[in-house]
């Protein structure tokens, strides 16, 4: 079982931390505090794997972690996981949300912190690995995206009309949309599909 | 506007402030804003205030106000409501909070909504948050889901499941049925969840175990599709097809065929076959090629299977990634109880890792070559582990040294090995050893006789470098009290001869009591080891005198006790000075006054004043002259010797109660017994001198036949943890008609306590013939209840 997922930056800051135990406010606020002690430590060239800190449960939970530029992708898990397996999941998560936020950065996960979680949704539910298969899992946002799109309302016609211009298949596309104070960045799209 | 832009501008602002207070500040507005959203109620807005308040509460501020709106948003018929109320509601509730209960209704209303994503958004928050009468509530309308015709709403209804059965385990039959049909599913989400499921129904009752074990076949098959299907782009990760899937049927299969022979069976040739052709370049192929590793080592496997398992581990071992190397490194400790022999092979490679830069790895490596030990690299081993305490990381340094000390004490060659590598650990890492090494250290210091005068000399070098190890300290100091005669004649053919006088001897006393890295245990060790000097050396003793009255003044209870004690033994009591700081006699390991210690020597110090083995009526006198001296001191006037003859070694350890000592003086009279009467020949036994391990049987012959008996020789068997010691007889020709008796003393030492039999064999002649005879005697009296002992001929 998967006891917590967490992302941080490397200073230390939460980017993104779902615990599928239940931990005080506090508590959490430490294990995040730990995990960015211990993995923060690791040499460059070591193995992904270390074992768990006091709060989290000790030695028998391991932390497994990858670290991405900016960010480390940190699970915690208890024995009945298959740890290569679970940095194979690490994997799945990232090029999910590269596919979701097309070349996703840091700043991505900072200002979409409720689209990461609705991704994470898809792929591990409880503690346990729901959907593995990236395609999937991206079709399966996407409808959803469109549902939430599809109530906003009168208030969503801004919005509505940015993607309908994204949509649209123009040989020339304009680098930035400014309305107002949203600013979109326009994504490459090719010019016949 | 979709709730992301209004908590970006938020986000954006708190991003802004400079300093912690700026923020906190900022923080608090929010909150506050967001209180008065909450309080306005349904005005569209409310989904980008529960927003909001989650991020404030991912940054670690308090965020409890928040749970009656999630509540409230659940309940609402909007989408975008609903997702955002269900977030807040896995983020901010769990079961303990009386919220939660209100939102079991809206989760039972919304499985059964018409849009999936509703139903999968309800399915989401109860595996993640639902609380044991929530899963009662619901438990059957997961089930009927679990029969739904959609693949999307089938998978996560089986992974709720699983969290049901964690949390209420007596509803897991009623998941049985659906978890088998679920396996002839396609999809591949499904399929996993379903496997999980069943692994989830195997591992909590045995019974649902053996129903499962019928579908083993089915799960070779599916596997057998994985492993040979040909690339489908969907599942496929660096060339293996759905890895995960695959890793989760193994483990099952794993747990149906652990202890099942025809279950195990039907898994050979497939875990032959995916051994054989997975590719372990990247890490999925590693992943698959491990579980396999381990579900073979742990069904009932063919030989060649095993084999070819171990030797998959062993590639990993050598492996570049040290991930991989990690991992085989972990599952050869689950394998080394069971198969030594094979995980010794790789030995070389896994004291290789002890070198390893990854601290994790020389963990892994650490705990592998401590099971590894044995008697026969116990040499080489103890070499590397030895180098690597020297430049280990502190987190396994106090692992390492226990591992060092068993290791030592259960496979040391000699006895001077065994010392040496003790002494190395202390030198080395003394201040992270056990408490309880010092006791050990000394009693097996006092055993090994023949190497005191080494063993000080080692010890004093040890010292006079550095006496900052308190353990190191305490044990030198201990040698050098007791053994300071060989220290100062200076010959020991093992080392180089060094003269070291009194003044050294007792300059480096000084030190350690006078340092402040000295803790009060180590002083105390130090002052009684000046006090024993003063009998083993000859020119210093007013300077030992000096030192001793000047801790009668010292702030610290313990030592100014023992100062005043030891001058009044140089004032009043000196001529009893010698006898009793003679030394210490060999410390038995079992007995009470060795194992009670912990490392303040308060034990031993009792030990050295502790009334001497007292020998029958022996005692009055001395007794009742220093009974009034504080209870401690009880000496003799006579000298005990180091050498253990059984009569005088266990009194002195054995009790603590000076009044016990005294009550145990006067020798109960003991009976004797008779063993064996045959011809004339008759065999008593008597049992005295008894203590918790020895015994001094004697044994009395006598004849009333009409003629003499000659000839007669005694020969006796003990069981094989015994020690026996037979005394010369008095004589081998019995007198006729009982005018003489032939009396032969047995010393008996049983250290484990076992229980005693003897075996005497009688041998003689009389009138001309010749016989021998064997009885057995098969329980000896206990100490003061003299029972009889029980006598079975053969």
């Amino acid at each position: 079982m998967i006891k917590a997922i967490l992302i941080f930056n490397n200073h230390g800051k939460p980017r993104l931390s779902k615990f599928y135990e239940h931990y005080t406010e506090d508590t959490e606020q430490q294990i995040i505090r730990e995990t960015f002690h211990l993995v923060s430590k690791r040499d460059e060239n070591v193995c992904n794997f270390l074992e768990g800190g006091l709060l989290i449960g000790g030695s028998e939970n391991k932390l497994i972690y990858r670290h991405y530029a900016t960010l480390y992708f940190v699970f915690c898990v208890d024995s009945s996981e298959s740890e290569l397996g679970i940095l194979d999941l690490i994997q799945v998560f990232v090029e999910t949300l590269d596919k979701c936020f097309e070349n996703v950065c840091e700043l991505d996960l900072i200002f979409h912190m409720d689209k990461v979680h609705n991704i994470l949704a898809e792929m591990v539910m409880g503690g346990m690995v729901l959907e593995t298969n990236m395609s999937e899992i991206i079709t399966q946002v996407e409808a959803q995206t469109k549902m939430e799109k599809s109530e906003a309302g009168i208030a969503g016609a801004p919005a509505r009309a940015v993607s309908a211009v994204k949509n649209m298949n123009l040989p020339e596309m304009p680098k930035n949309i400014n309305i107002g104070d949203i600013s979109i960045k326009v994504p490459n799209l090719p010019s016949f599909k | 506007m979709t709730p992301s832009v209004r908590l970006q501008e938020m986000i954006r602002v708190i991003r802004s402030a400079r300093t912690q207070g700026e923020e906190r500040g900022i923080i608090q507005r929010e909150c506050a804003d967001i209180r008065a959203q909450f309080r306005q109620g349904d005005n569209g807005e409310r989904s980008h205030s529960l927003a909001k308040l989650l991020y404030v509460h991912m940054l670690g501020y308090p965020a409890h106000f928040g749970q009656m709106e999630c509540v409230r948003l659940i309940a609402s018929p909007r989408y975008n409501e609903k997702r955002m109320g269900y977030l807040g509601a896995m983020m901010l509730l769990d079961e303990k909070q009386d919220a939660s209960l209100l939102i079991t209704n809206s989760i039972k209303n919304d499985l059964s909504h018409s849009s999936q994503y509703v139903q999968s958004l309800a399915l989401c928050t109860l595996a993640c948050m639902g609380s044991a009468e929530m899963c009662r509530d619901l438990a059957s309308e997961i089930e009927r889901l679990l029969r739904a015709s959609n693949s999307y709403i089938k998978k996560k209804a089986t992974l709720c499941a699983v969290h049901i059965i964690r949390k209420v385990p007596e509803l897991a039959e009623l998941f049985i049925p659906s978890a088998r049909s679920l396996l002839s599913e396609k999809n591949h989400g499904v399929l996993h969840g379903a496997v999980v499921l069943i692994t989830e129904l195997c591992e909590r009752n045995p019974d649902t175990l053996d129903q499962f074990r019928k579908a083993v076949p089915e799960l070779v098959q599916i596997m057998k599709g994985l492993v040979t299907s040909s690339y489908s782009p969907e599942h496929n990760v660096a060339g293996i097809s759905d890895p995960f899937l695959q890793v989760r049927i193994l483990r099952l299969l794993r747990i149906l065929g652990h202890n099942n022979d025809t279950a195990s069976d039907a898994m050979n040739d497939l875990l032959a076959q995916v051994a054989t052709n997975t590719d372990s370049s990247k890490t999925a192929g590693s992943a698959v090629l491990y579980e396999t590793v381990l579900t073979i080592m742990d069904i009932n496997s063919e030989s060649g299977l095993r084999v070819l398992a171990v030797n998959i581990l062993g590639r990993f071992l050598l492996n570049n990634d040290r991930n991989i190397r990690y991992i085989s490194m972990t599952s050869l400790q689950k394998i080394v109880q069971t198969d030594h022999n094979a995980v010794q092979r790789h030995r070389g490679t896994i004291v290789d890792c002890l070198k390893d830069q990854d601290t994790s790895v020389k963990r892994r490596a650490l705990e592998l070559s401590l099971a590894l030990v044995s008697a026969v690299n116990i040499r080489s081993m103890m070499k590397e582990l030895l180098i690597f305490l020297s430049t280990c990381p502190l987190e396994l340094r106090s692992q390492t040294a226990s591992g060092i000390f068993n290791a030592a004490e259960r496979y040391s060659p000699s006895k001077r090995w065994h010392i040496d590598t003790i002494l190395h650990v202390l030198t080395t890492a003394g201040g992270d050893v056990r408490d309880e090494t010092v006791p050990n250290l000394i009693q097996l210091i006092s055993t090994a006789s023949e190497l005191h005068c080494y063993t000080v000399h080692k010890l004093y070098r040890a010292l006079v470098k550095d006496i900052s190890q308190q353990s190191l300290v305490q044990v030198a100091c201990w040698c050098i009290g007791e053994y300071g005669d060989l220290l100062l004649k200076g010959e020991c053919e093992e080392i180089e001869p060094v003269q070291v006088s009194e003044d050294d001897v007792l300059e480096a006393l000084e030190t350690v009591l006078q340092s402040h890295m000295s803790s009060p245990a180590t002083r105390g060790f130090a002052l009684t080891a000046t006090m024993k000097l003063s009998t083993r050396i000859t020119d210093n003793v007013d300077r030992i005198r000096s030192i001793v009255s000047i801790y009668g003044s010292c702030i610290d209870l313990e030592l100014q006790q023992r100062a005043v004690e030891y001058n009044a033994l140089f004032k009043k009591y000196d001529h009893m000075r010698a006898a009793v700081l003679e030394r210490m006699p060999v410390i038995d390991k079992n007995s009470p006054g060795h194992t009670n210690g912990d490392t303040s020597g308060e034990i031993k110090e009792p030990d050295t004043s502790k009334p001497k083995p007292v020998e029958a009526g022996l005692l009055s006198e001395p007794v009742s002259q220093v009974c009034d001296l504080l209870d401690l001191l009880g000496g003799t006037d006579t000298p005990l010797q180091p050498n253990p003859a059984p009569t005088s070694t266990s009194t002195a350890t054995s009790s603590a109660d000076l009044l016990d000592l005294l009550g145990g003086l006067e020798p109960t009279p003991v009976p004797s017994v008779t063993v064996y009467e045959k011809n004339g020949l008759s065999l008593k036994m008597q049992c005295d001198k008894q203590t918790e391990t020895d015994i001094t049987v004697t044994l009395i012959a006598s004849n009333s036949t009409q003629s003499d008996i000659t000839n007669f020789t005694l020969q006796a068997a003990v069981p094989k943890s015994v020690q026996l010691q037979m005394k010369a007889p008095s004589g081998n020709v019995i007198p006729a008609h009982g005018l003489g008796q032939v009396t032969q003393t047995i010393l008996l030492n049983n250290p484990n306590k076992v229980s005693l039999k003897m075996r005497v064999r009688v041998s003689y002649s009389n009138q001309g013939a010749v016989h021998q005879d064997t009885v057995q005697i098969d329980s000896f009296p206990s100490p003061a209840w003299n029972g009889q002992p029980s006598i079975s001929p053969l």
